[in-house]
């Protein structure tokens, strides 16, 4: 039985990974398992320089799922380079470095800064709906999308998966303009820009006004785009919203993803990533799967 | 280290108003745990995905025991109040850093406001020396011979006059005017800012436990922002109640 994956040269032990800004750098979670059971870590964003977030609240939950309006917060590339990536690297697993910027020359900025350090593939997030400049007003657009995508390309020296955002008409048209950037593969989905009021200041309840929806509540919608992007475009998939338990991840992967994140799910369970691990083991095992190819994409 | 557990509730009751009193099974949990510091307690209903942050009222180590004195605002303390004696709860805990506590004996004063007064029972067994407790609520006051057993002194404040001093327990502070080595207070903040600033007029360092909207309670989402200066540094950065909170010197919170 052959559990690993193969997503643009790079050999993942399992198809199990973690959705970006949902697990820190893995400090945290390497407290409850060894974080070499994972194919691989997904870091939260990185950025030129520390970023301070938003104001709160930055939290609000909503039914079977979370608004979050964190806005990406981190210490910086410096920081990430000099603490993370030795700590990171203590385990058996692969390091992938989400990317986030305002500018084009930040993105870049950021991910020349990496390109020679011990790090496995980069994720350029394009979808984030919580900063006022950059993030999503690049993932929405499918010219600007290529443009960033092609002018980072020049800087990454590992594979470069592009994030994509689910706040669009048509998301196989970004998927389609960011492969032909050069993106080795993308990730989807990010969060689904959301609200809750507060009916009783009748404020908006997070003080950014908006965030991003994630948790069970999106999994039936990030399904779907996964499905269409895989009949759109030949490069890998990281599939991610929502998944909780193996039965998610499987329908991913039979929806066309290479890969699965992990993402709210590790709040309400810090060990929803291994258990997912396992229990794909299991279900391959069951059904006399050798290998997880005979089952991606198998939805017609 | 934290832990991740099954929990048997072993005792519940309803204390007053939609308060109520728990005890819970945690003897891994209790081993550790610190007063200030809090667990996630998870509400197993597939609506409400995220664990709810309470704080260790007492912490019972020779019986494994862990008390949560909660009030019922929604969904998740609803359920937790439905509890039966037997029922099983999930668990995250110890987190957070927890109240200072010199070794040496010291003057307290210790103001609670609301559903912030629990946690400043487990801290006042611990306390050595005078401590002072002022324990400031709207109506009826909560666990009142509870912090009496601790050997302190009690002041209870009530809002609307119905026992104890008639009015705020921070004014009860001013007029009395104790003096004190250190303070300690949680409760809302507009009423720990209230504290904060009587402290710096006083020049008494205080310690408030600062309460933020959480997800993963364990430092990794930064949901649970607050802006702190430490002392030292030239701006401020943004800190995670649930990782290096909840308790934060008053005079490094930007307020
Ligand atoms: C460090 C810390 C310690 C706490 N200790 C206690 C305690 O000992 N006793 C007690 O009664 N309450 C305590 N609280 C407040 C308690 O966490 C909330 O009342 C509780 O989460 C409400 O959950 P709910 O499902 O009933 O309400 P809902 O409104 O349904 O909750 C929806 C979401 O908002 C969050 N939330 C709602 N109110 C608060 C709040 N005031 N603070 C933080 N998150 C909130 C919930 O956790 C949940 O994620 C503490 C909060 C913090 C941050
Ligand atoms: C608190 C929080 C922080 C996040 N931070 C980032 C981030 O820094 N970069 C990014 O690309 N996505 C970020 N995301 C989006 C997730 O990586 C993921 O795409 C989304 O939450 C959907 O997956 P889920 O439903 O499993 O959580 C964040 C999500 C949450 C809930
Ligand atoms: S709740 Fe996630 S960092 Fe504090």
């Amino acid at each position: 039985m052959n559990t690993s994956v193969n997503i643009a040269g790079v050999c993942f032990k399992n198809p199990v990974t973690t959705a970006s800004g949902t697990f820190g750098s893995g400090k945290e979670y390497s407290e409850f398992f060894d974080l070499g059971r994972l194919g691989a870590v997904t870091v939260k964003g990185v950025a030129t320089t520390e970023w301070k977030g938003n104001n709160c609240p930055r939290i609000a939950e909503t039914y079977g799922g979370m608004l979050n309006s964190v806005g990406l917060q981190n210490p910086g590339v410096d920081y990430f380079i000099k603490n993370d990536i030795p700590f990171l690297r203590k385990y058996d697993t692969k390091i992938i470095v989400n990317i986030c910027g305002h500018t084009v020359s930040e993105y870049c900025e950021v991910t020349e800064r990496l390109s020679d350090e011990d790090i496995d593939l980069f994720e350029l997030n394009i979808s984030c709906p919580n900063v006022s400049a950059g993030g999503i007003t690049f993932g929405t657009d499918a010219k600007m999308a290529e443009t960033v995508v092609s002018e980072v390309k020049k800087y990454a020296k590992k594979p470069l998966i592009v994030k994509l955002t689910p706040n669009v008409t048509d998301i196989t048209e970004i998927a389609r303009a960011v492969v032909s950037g050069g993106a080795d593969a993308v990730s989807l989905i990010n969060t689904l820009k959301g609200m809750k009021i507060d009916i009783n200041t009748r404020k908006a309840f997070l003080a950014n006004k908006f965030g991003g929806l994630s948790g069970p509540a999106v999994k039936p919608v990030a399904l779907r785009m996964v499905y269409e992007v895989n009949k759109a475009v030949d490069v890998p998939i990281i599939g991610m919203g929502g998944i909780s338990n193996t039965e998610d991840a499987l329908e991913f992967i039979m929806a066309g993803a290479t890969m699965i994140s992990v993402g709210t799910a590790n709040f309400a369970n810090p060990y929803a990533t291994v258990e997912i691990v396992d229990g794909i083991k299991e279900y391959m095992e069951k059904n006399n799967i050798k290998d997880l190819s005979e089952i991606r994409g198998i939805i017609e | 280290m934290k832990k991740f557990i099954f929990a048997e509730v072993v005792e519940i009751k309803h204390m007053i108003e939609d308060i109520y009193d728990m005890y819970v099974y945690a003897p891994e949990i209790a081993k550790n745990a610190k007063p200030g510091q809090f667990a996630e307690i998870y509400t197993g209903l597939g609506e409400a995905i995220l664990p709810r942050p309470i704080s260790f009222c007492e912490i019972i180590k020779e019986k494994g025991l862990i008390r949560f004195c909660f009030r019922v605002v929604g969904k998740g303390t609803k359920h937790f109040s439905e509890m039966k004696k037997g029922d099983k709860l999930r668990l995250l805990g110890p987190l957070g850093n927890g109240f200072e506590i010199p070794d040496a004996p010291q003057k307290s004063i210790v103001i609670g406001g609301g559903i912030g007064i629990p946690p400043l029972l487990e801290l006042c067994k611990h306390l050595k020396g005078e401590v002072h407790v002022f324990l400031g609520t709207r109506e009826e006051p909560i666990l009142v011979e509870d912090f009496e057993k601790t050997g302190a002194i009690v002041h209870v404040c009530t809002e609307n006059g119905c026992t104890g001093y008639h009015g705020y327990a921070i004014t009860l502070v001013d007029e009395l005017n104790i003096p004190a080595d250190m303070i300690y207070s949680c409760g809302p903040k507009i009423m720990l800012k209230i504290v904060s600033d009587w402290a710096k007029k006083k020049n008494i360092r205080a310690q408030v436990s600062m309460e933020e909207r959480m997800a993963c309670g364990i430092g990794v989402c930064c949901g649970c922002a607050i802006k702190i200066q430490k002392k030292g540094e030239d701006d401020w950065h943004s800190l995670k109640v649930c990782k290096d909170g909840p308790v934060f010197w008053n005079d490094e919170v930007i307020w």
